[in-house]
């Protein structure tokens, strides 16, 4: 084929995995990795099971443990909530049955299945990815198509190695210039979201792109990429460069040698090919951003840390205003209330979107010499084993528990209210997870997503606070 | 999965945009290994106070909307987790449609597998069928996936459009595994090829 059209990364990877097309346009998908954990794949084992199927590659699929466990000592003396402890035996029982590779809970691999991916080797560019998990659009931070799934489709890939899709619209955003003192990639991605809403990405795969997103470590780019699917998109990626492969060289089991050169070579042809057609673009200032906060119960529902809580009456869409009356009412605001002003009870570091060990560091930097202000329950949860040591090895989790933060267990943990990691009802909470949805923290729960620097001056000053005020008192 | 052919029922109105999984079902209740028993914590968060009673102001716990089995909501429902929990609740409550102007895919996607026919139709019909639900028991709506169309109370049609595929297969109640297992050649010569160019995806 000559003079190709030009082609998005997206779509070059897309391509290269279709292995059939029907008539209505419908796509054959192959699926390279395919990752699983407790929660979304018990019914689907059980399709199997009752159809007399079993798992086309259990070598292209992993298994881990992550969302219902708790994050406390309870894992080495086995697991207290009856219902987790039948879910976890589930998977065991499962993964033996039908030969799938499955990460025990009690290894240092063990960690948050959107850590463990990237951190282990398993996430490469090119890739396509898919978990039973809505952020699974993480891993699309190394240059791969990555999506969330249901549980039917966990059973149809188990069995096929293929899902069945449509091809989707390609977006384009690209944050130029050089990030603001103070902010990091979520601060860039709360921002999008703000601007595009929660459904501004419908339909669409976004390809971020530009200065600010080029100049993110891995772990930047895998926020930006996590909170994707709170506006919307299916997928989030980021064209693999340097950083990417210094990353996946020091990664336990990426391709090695010969493999790994023979991988760049066609990693490198990846990106997007100048003249490549985008659906929608959207371009912002990576300087105009502030650090970010939400205020309200959905991640659209954010201001910068300097802004005041809405006044529903400002509002002029009746169905809008009534939406943030509720919003107002449910987080216990009261409009023109400075955000500086709201007391946290908790304050969570952790979930995929924020549990890495440069997050963990930038939290630690903040956290320094100071101390958790009283009353204030601030926890760290690493995202996997692997994080929980590196940290360790660098004296981080001394500095955060001498500053008065717990150090727990990797997992989910506080992100999503199915452990016993919860708020009670009417508590506040500072959290650098991804939804602030009602009660998604537990029933009742108050969520304000943000950054972990941003998290940690939170943790230090008993409110919300502006974490361009709290900067480092000594070196780590 | 069930075959979804015509429906006529009660339509419970809940004029919200915005439905995430976890208002659909909580994460605290997605411990169960099994797909049905869900729907008694369908909207656990909205349906029950705080000490475990019924809260009477919401929709689902008022007469005739117990038994309702179509939903028509607002703007991008089924936004957030890709818990498929969430048509499981939906279906083992007794609700098989819902209407609304636009979906979350994952949501949408998962609707399919489980026989909850997701339509799309612009805000201000939904803002009209919202009206004629609000009417209760006297009101009844049809859904017809055979036709497509929607019919009002007073008769009125309202056409709508799902993809030819996943009609095909809603109408007959067909497994889309079996489908593609009929691939099974072309998927064995895709993965032999991408061996062969790939070797580091099969290391
Ligand atoms: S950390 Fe939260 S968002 Fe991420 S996989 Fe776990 S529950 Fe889902």
């Amino acid at each position: 084929m000559s003079a190709q059209k030009p082609r998005t990364l997206f779509d070059k990877i897309w391509d290269a995995h279709v292995v059939e097309t029907l008539p209505d346009g419908t796509a054959l998908l192959y699926i390279d990795l395919h990752l699983t954990h407790e929660v979304t794949t018990p019914q689907a084992f059980d399709g199997l099971r009752a159809a007399g199927r079993g798992i086309r590659r259990p070598e292209a699929t992993l298994g881990v443990i992550d969302h219902n466990i708790a994050t406390d000592s309870s894992r080495y003396t086995g697991i207290v909530d009856p219902e987790s402890a039948l879910q976890v035996a589930t998977l065991e029982k499962n993964a033996a049955e039908f030969g799938m590779p499955l990460i025990p809970l009690l290894d240092e691999r063990q960690g948050i299945v959107h850590v463990i991916g990237p951190e282990l080797g398993r996430s490469l560019p090119g890739m396509t990815i898919v978990c039973g998990d809505s952020h699974t659009s993480t891993h699309g931070a190394m240059g791969a198509l990555a999506f969330g799934i249901g549980t039917s489709e966990v059973e149809h890939v188990l069995a096929t190695q293929t899902l069945l899709q449509k091809p989707a619209k390609n977006m384009r955003i690209s944050v130029d210039g050089n990030l603001a003192f103070g902010c990091s990639g979520k601060d860039i991605v709360l921002a999008i979201i703000g601007r595009i809403g929660t459904a501004g990405g419908t339909g669409h795969v976004i390809e971020y792109a530009g200065d600010a997103i080029r100049a993110l470590d891995m772990a930047g780019r895998m926020t930006v990429c996590n909170m994707t699917i709170e506006g919307g998109a299916r997928a989030g990626m980021v064209a693999p460069d340097q950083t990417t492969y210094d990353y996946i060289a020091r990664t336990p089991n990426g391709p090695k040698g010969a493999a790994l050169a023979r991988a760049m070579e066609w990693w490198k042809t990846l990106p997007t090919d100048a003249g490549a057609h985008f659906d929608t673009e959207l371009r912002l200032n990576a300087h105009e951003i502030a650090p970010q906060v939400t205020w309200g119960t959905n991640p659209e529902a954010v201001l910068p840390i300097t802004g005041i809580v809405p006044n529903p009456a400002d509002v002029t869409d009746e169905a809008k205003r009534a939406q943030t009356q509720r919003m107002v009412d449910y987080m216990g605001l009261t409009p023109g209330q400075r955000l500086t002003d709201l007391k946290v009870d908790v304050v969570f570091i952790g979930s995929c979107t924020n549990s890495r060990i440069e997050d963990i560091r930038a939290a630690a930097a903040i956290a320094k010499g100071r101390r958790v202000a009283d009353g204030v329950r601030a926890m760290v949860v690493p995202g996997s084993g692997l994080v929980k040591k590196a940290a360790e090895a660098e004296g981080l989790d001394r500095i955060l528990k001498e500053a008065g933060f717990e150090w727990r267990e990797a997992g989910c943990s506080m992100c999503l209210g199915m452990n016993p990691d919860k708020l009670t009802p009417g508590q506040r909470s500072a959290s650098t997870s991804n939804r602030n949805f009602e009660g998604r923290q537990g029933p009742g729960g108050r969520t304000h997503l943000l950054s972990p620097a941003m998290a940690a001056a939170a943790a230090l000053a008993g409110h919300l606070a502006d974490v361009r005020d709290y900067q480092p008192k000594e070196a780590l | 999965m069930r075959a979804f052919t015509t429906l006529t029922g009660v339509a419970a109105p809940l004029p919200k945009a915005n439905v995430d999984t976890d208002q659909i079902i909580p994460a605290r209740f997605l411990k169960s290994i099994s797909r049905s028993g869900f729907g008694k914590n369908l909207f656990a968060n909205f349906r029950f106070k705080e000490d475990g009673s019924e809260n009477p102001d919401f929709v689902l716990n008022q007469e005739p909307y117990r038994k309702a089995e179509v939903l028509i909501a607002f703007e991008n429902f089924g936004c957030g987790s890709s818990r498929e929990h969430a048509p499981w609740a939906l279906l083992d409550f007794g609700i098989r449609c819902v209407i609304a102007p636009d979906f979350a895919d994952i949501f949408h996607n998962n609707c399919f597998k489980n026989g909850v026919l997701p339509v799309r139709l612009p805000k201000d019909v939904c803002a009209q069928l919202m009206e004629d639900a609000k009417l209760g028991a006297n009101a009844r709506i049809t859904v017809d996936l055979e036709r497509e169309v929607v019919v009002r109370p007073n008769g009125e049609e309202i056409p709508f459009k799902i993809d030819p595929l996943r009609r095909h297969l809603m109408l007959n109640g067909l497994d889309d595994i079996g489908q593609t297992m009929q691939h099974a050649p072309a998927i064995d010569s895709f993965e032999a090829k991408q061996k062969a160019a790939q070797p580091w995806l099969y290391a």
